[in-house]
């Protein structure tokens, strides 16, 4: 079987289940909502500086969502030891992850389609023409928050401390994406053009890159007993 | 032509030695029994022959090949494990058509529903697993694990949470493959371990401290030799 | 157990040549004090409060020392399965650990005079901070991580992808956080250059020290390790089997 079609299996599973159920979907869209409101009570930004706190805002919560996501992400392959089940297919375990970074890289990019455009409207923030590239600054970072966060769930979920494990370890390896998304988004919303941050954005893009070739190589080595 | 041979297989978890060099040649086609007590390392065992779990020390050659050099031998292999390996919130046949595509089956939606009816789902082949019984989930596994036509059947304690009824469907079913299959099955129970036994190997802490054709004269003999090796070691 | 089985146990493995480092190592670190203390002349700015770069460096590059080992042997150890390999790296991590910490809280004194102020995000202050969390991750992984060789192999994979992570974390620190210009940072820069001579002599005799002693601590922590894992194995053998029984199922 093609890597390609091994792949396409294992995210449509992952899909039939998410959709059936939406529990992913809810609970990071409510979740994040939840949070930019606690975060505006907590800073009250006056109205003229809700751009400089929105970035940061942005990220944080959709990190934390993210994480709701990731722990989530190996839970629904725990109980019945699917993921063992996984690995007695005859491809490369691999492709496992790759397929549990895209399925849970599509479910965040469809709660990020929902509650961005809801997180402008309480942060007072409105993008206009930065919309595109926000777009783009937004994919690589959820795909470097994924990248990253597959690699850990699949370590948290095997160990007593799940729930706390996975935000240790992912937050400071994920600290270039948080550095540079919220880097991005705020010279992006403060008017400068998609072009005066693109080296800023290659270093992301190398995370992304560079965490996704080792997290391939080395995912059996996480999931083998 | 052997099924599977191992030779001196160790597995340390850290300090601990779960296996301590473990030889068994099961020849193909061969019913091979592993009894053994809780911590004897019989689920080590099939978690290293299913490649699972790579040894510390020691090799396993499946039909003559290593099966961590050669991922296609995973299609030769069928595992029931404690668990059922099952999607609660996917269908009987949605389950089984996902295991036949992973495996890469020809016609996944065939296989899925010749096995339904084997095990007796037919009728429930378009509900949640998750509304199944303890029974059917676990008859459902055995048909998961058997969706590719496995030469090789690997289960670890099939007969554990089972009741009689569920017990006496899957010696039958079991029955109806020896000859035709390889069956490695470990259990701590006698009785229904040497019911499908063409071979018994008793594994006690980690090392195999019998091994011979079944050719026990009675059950009870069988017994006693067991509960020597173990009161033995103990 | 006789008396001679304790030996047994404790055998030092490379006894002679760690002898000779602790000589050496001790000597040096002396020598290091005396030429951080009162060899290096007195810089002109900042005064006395200059010197604890004597340790600040050294413990700073042995933090970085630590982890490239650990990244070193986790590739080793995943590659071979050597329980050796493993230990080279949690005990590496270990020691890292606390050099990293020793190298924040000097740099942290270090900024109180140089800049004012106690923690400054400078770029490589930051990193090491960040590095200093992915390590300590990493301990936890190995404490709470499950059984069997399941912490070995996760703080493994932590110990590699941690170690790729560093020039990423350090280059998006630079660069998005140097975009809007920090008030005080760039002075850091330029003590490397017009180091006085004894200066860089104090400097150099202080990273040696603080190698050798890096190197000491791991073997002795390692052998430890290796003594522990004969208890256990000999535990295991005269019958206590509770915890085989548990990783073994």
């Amino acid at each position: 079987m093609s890597a390609l079609r091994a792949v396409g299996l294992l995210v449509g599973k992952d899909l039939v289940l998410e959709l059936r159920t939406r529990e992913m979907l809810s609970a990071m869209g409510v979740f994040a909502l939840l949070v930019t409101v606690v975060f505006t009570f907590a800073f009250s930004p006056a109205p003229g500086q809700a751009a400089a706190v929105a970035p940061g805002m942005l990220w944080v919560t959709l990190i934390f969502a993210s994480l709701l996501g990731l722990s989530r992400t190996f839970a629904l392959e725990r109980e019945e030891r699917c993921l063992e089940a996984l690995r007695l297919f005859p491809f490369d375990p691999a492709l496992i992850y790759v397929a549990k970074a895209a399925s849970t890289l599509l479910v965040l990019l469809a709660v990020e389609a929902l509650v961005v455009p809801a997180l402008a409207v309480l942060g007072g923030v409105s993008p206009g023409r930065a919309a595109g590239p926000l777009a783009v600054v937004l994919v690589l970072g959820s795909a470097g928050l994924v990248a990253s966060g597959t690699l850990f769930s699949a370590m948290s979920v095997h160990t007593r401390m799940r729930e706390v494990l996975l935000p240790v370890l992912l937050l400071p390896v994920a600290a270039p994406v948080l550095l540079s998304a919220a880097g991005a988004t705020a010279q992006l919303l403060a008017g400068r053009p998609l072009a005066a941050i693109l080296p800023g954005l290659r270093i992301l893009a190398a995370f992304d890159v560079v965490i996704a070739v080792v997290g391939s190589v080395v995912f059996e080595y996480v999931l083998e007993e | 032509m052997h099924a599977i041979q191992t030779r001196d297989l160790v597995k340390a978890f850290g300090p601990v030695q779960a296996l301590r060099g473990v030889t068994v040649d099961v020849p193909d086609g061969e019913a091979v029994v592993i009894f053994g007590p809780n911590g004897a390392g019989k689920t080590t065992l099939v978690k290293i022959l299913a490649a699972l779990m790579r040894p510390t020390a020691g090799r396993v050659r499946l039909f003559g090949r290593d099966p961590w050099q050669d991922p296609s031998l995973r299609r030769r292999l069928g595992v029931v494990s404690h668990h059922s390996y099952l999607y609660a919130g996917l269908t009987a046949m949605e389950n089984l058509v996902f295991a036949a595509r992973g495996f890469g089956v020809d016609t996944p939606d065939r296989r899925a529903e010749v096995l339904l009816e084997a095990v007796g789902l037919w009728e429930r082949r378009h509900d949640l697993v998750r509304t199944f019984s303890h029974g059917m989930v676990r008859r459902l596994s055995i048909a998961r694990a058997l969706v590719h036509d496995p030469p090789l059947l690997l289960l670890d304690e099939p007969f554990v949470g089972l009741d009689r009824s569920a017990a006496a469907l899957l010696t039958a079913l079991l029955g109806r493959m020896r000859g035709s299959r390889t069956l490695v099955l470990t259990t701590h129970s006698i009785e229904q371990g040497l019911a499908l036994a063409d071979r018994v190997v008793i594994l006690v802490d980690g090392a195999v401290a019998y091994q011979g054709l079944n050719g026990f004269p009675d059950p009870g003999a069988a017994e006693r030799l067991y509960a020597d090796l173990v009161g033995a070691h103990r | 157990m006789p008396p001679d089985s304790h030996r047994e146990l404790a055998r030092p493995a490379r006894a002679d040549w760690r002898a000779a480092a602790i000589a050496a190592g001790s000597a040096l670190l002396l020598a290091g004090l005396y030429m951080a203390l009162l060899y290096a002349p007195e810089e002109r700015t900042m005064g006395a409060a200059q010197r604890i770069f004597y340790v600040h460096v050294p413990a700073a590059w042995v933090g970085f020392l630590a982890f490239a080992v650990v990244c070193a042997a986790s590739v080793g150890y995943l590659g071979t399965r050597r329980r050796a390999w493993d230990l080279t790296a949690h005990a590496s991590t270990e020691v890292g650990v606390v050099f990293t910490t020793l190298a924040i809280a000097s740099g942290s004194v270090w900024g109180r005079y140089a800049w004012g102020t106690w923690w400054s995000w400078d770029p490589r202050l930051t990193t090491t901070f960040l590095l200093w969390f992915i390590y300590v991750a990493s301990l936890m992984v190995r404490a709470y991580g499950g059984t069997g060789t399941q912490p070995s192999r996760f703080a493994a994979v932590l110990g590699i992808v941690g170690f790729l992570d560093i020039p990423l974390i350090y280059l998006s620190v630079l660069w998005w956080r140097s975009l809007h210009p920090l008030p005080v940072v760039v002075g850091a820069e330029g003590v490397g250059s017009g180091l006085h001579p004894a200066m860089l002599h104090a400097l150099v005799v202080n990273v040696v020290a603080f190698t050798i002693l890096y190197v000491i601590l791991v073997s002795l922590r390692r052998e430890q390790m290796v003594v522990a894992d004969r208890l256990t194995a000999r535990a295991g053998r005269s019958g206590v089997r509770a915890g085989a029984g548990e990783v073994a199922g």
